[in-house]
């Protein structure tokens, strides 16, 4: 396998990241490198494996549908790039 | 006083029981420490005397009031990557280079809860991804066993502070050897627990299956010391487990006698230095004089482990660092077209390259068409992996091995290619996988006089009897006190 600029600029867009055309030959050789590494895992049988998700077998915890936390808008809101009256401000997205 | 700077946390828990030294007079003077010597050394990142002071002053009226906490007063370092109220939490990072939290982490929480005083914020690799402390926004930290070295990483800020002896304990994470290897690089003591035991509740995640915090100090004693404030359930964190209190020092003067160290012949192969190699072995020889016998084992699967890594972690950061948008915290870029624009401007401008580079890695394995064949396949060989565990288990107490395959190597040696830098954590990573606890301890010194760990790996919540595997050998070796020239 081996990644061709194009598809590294479509994971790019994919992971809303910015990437010049040079950035992205660099990328591609370096993604190449590191799949070169990780296609020895395509070697091992693994049919009848059964993925292993978590370091730990565990289930999730229930508990009961409360309130605990207090509200803290304020003080999230401060470190914010930008908010207008309790609500974070991007830039416009419906005309 | 100057006595204390290399004292262990027992002696500087009797010091300040005894009123021969306050909280405040013991900050202080690492503080004077830190300003001295961190302008060279980049291990800390963050400082605020006043509120360090205050705390401690806090911490010696606690004890005026009769208040016999073992650790209170003395003085810590928190790894950047844990949340700390009125603190920046950069986690090395451009992209919350002002961010501070409204609340502290769990570990935090507990420690201050223990009497512990912040020093201050520790260096590390951006999001720690790295193995050398090179890819922190803040600049790399340099091995005070040699300043043109790397501390390793990505807890490098953590190691390089106990080697300077800025802070006698601090705090580290681990996701694929993070306090492992550069706690050996820089010679000291640092272990991950296992899986669960420690919240990462306000820990800022890398890859969450596989992220776990530990302590890092001289010795095995100080860590049992530190971890004993760590852990515990957290019903914030959902991974937190739900176990008996246990004091981690309860063990530590059994003899060794009969113990069984495994030796996988995989960590034994090809790869390692020369001297990491000696190093290892006389330290296993050591361990033989004490009582313990060496029985071969085969982790057959090992090799793969960091390839499936490198499958598994970047894909969970990717989905971890989606949360970095420039919306509700950190960077937003200053000029951008659309909402679309904002988020991709930010991300580019404010992530390092080998954040980006892992988020790509992620994104690209968890996209349509190739689920199976990377993530999918990488998830069943970490059960090939924690399978070979789980059998080596059967014929022996804990494992031994090298904790890195080389000594601190020198800036750039391994910056340029990341496959290269990624094979640094080849005896760490598959610990993590299989979610055991895994330590490194101070074995001696290779050449150019720079430290070599001997790793210690245990089977799932056997913490007590590592510290004690540590322990019973620090007590029969000086390593663990051993300091770099001009410190």
């Amino acid at each position: 396998m081996s990644l061709d600029i194009e598809q590294v600029q479509r994971i790019a867009r994919l992971a809303r990241i910015e990437i010049s055309p040079a950035e992205a030959a660099t990328a591609r050789d370096q993604l190449n490198g590191i799949f070169g590494l990780i296609e020895t895992m395509q070697a091992v049988d693994t049919a009848g494996i059964a993925p292993m998700s978590h370091a730990v077998d565990m289930v999730q915890r229930l508990r009961p549908d409360a309130v605990t936390e207090a509200d803290q808008r304020t003080a999230f809101q401060a470190i914010a790039p930008e908010t207008d009256a309790g609500l974070y401000l991007v830039p416009k997205v419906i005309e | 006083m100057s006595d204390l700077i290399n004292a262990s946390l027992r002696e500087l828990s009797a010091a300040l029981e005894a009123k021969q030294v306050s909280s405040v007079e013991l900050s202080t003077m690492f503080l004077d420490r830190i300003e001295k010597l961190n302008p060279e050394i980049n291990a800390f990142v963050t400082l605020d005397r006043a509120k360090t002071l205050a705390q401690a002053a806090e911490m010696d009226a606690r004890r005026a009031a009769g208040d016999t906490s073992p650790l209170l007063g003395i003085p810590l370092g928190h790894k950047d990557i844990f949340c700390t109220e009125g603190w920046l939490t950069t986690c090395g990072s451009k992209m919350l280079h002002n961010f501070v939290s409204p609340y502290d982490a769990t570990v935090v929480t507990k420690l201050k809860q223990a009497g512990l005083v912040t020093l201050g914020k520790l260096n590390m690799d951006e999001f720690a991804m790295g193995s050398s402390n090179e890819t922190s926004y803040f600049g790399p930290v340099k091995n005070p066993w040699d300043t043109k070295r790397v501390p390793g990483g990505s807890s490098g800020g953590s190691a390089a502070a106990i080697a300077a002896r800025l802070a006698p304990v601090v705090t580290g994470t681990d996701t694929g050897g993070s306090i492992r290897q550069p706690a050996s690089l820089c010679g000291l003591t640092g272990l991950k627990p296992t899986y669960g035991v420690v919240s990462r509740y306000g820990m800022i995640a890398f890859a969450s299956s596989l992220d776990q915090a530990g302590p890092m100090a001289k010795s095995a004693e100080d860590c049992a010391l530190l971890l004993n404030g760590m852990v515990g359930f957290d019903e914030r964190d959902s991974t937190s487990l739900q176990r008996e209190t246990e004091d981690y020092t309860r063990d530590l003067n059994k003899p060794l006698s009969g113990l069984r160290i495994g030796l996988p012949k995989e960590f034994f192969g090809e790869g390692m230095a020369d001297d990491v190699r000696a190093t290892v072995e006389a330290a296993l020889e050591q361990y033989r004089q004490l009582g313990a016998t060496t029985v071969d084992i085969t982790l057959p699967n090992s090799g793969l482990s960091v390839p499936a890594y490198y499958v598994i972690a970047p894909a969970e950061a990717s989905s971890n660092l989606s949360r970095f948008d420039g919306v509700r915290y950190g960077y937003r870029a200053p000029e951008f077209t659309n909402l679309d624009d904002m988020y991709s401007k930010s991300r580019a401008q404010g992530f390092g390259s080998e954040v980006k580079r892992r988020i790509l890695i992620g994104t690209y394995v968890l996209s349509h068409g190739y689920y199976d064949a990377y993530y999918l396949q990488a998830q069943k060989i970490r059960r090939l992996i924690a399978a070979d565990f789980v059998e080596a288990f059967k014929a022996c107490d804990v494992i031994m091995g090298p904790a890195s395959p080389d000594t601190a190597f020198a800036f750039g040696e391994k910056s340029g290619d990341p496959v290269k830098m990624y094979l640094s954590d080849i005896y760490t990573i598959s610990t993590n996988l299989a979610g055991l606890p895994g330590m490194s301890i101070p074995a001696g010194f290779g050449a150019n006089k720079l430290p070599v760990g001997l790793q210690i790996i245990g089977n799932y919540f056997d913490e007590a009897k590592m510290f004690n595997v540590a322990h019973q050998y620090q007590q029969v070796t000086s390593w663990h006190r051993e300091m770099p020239a001009g410190i």
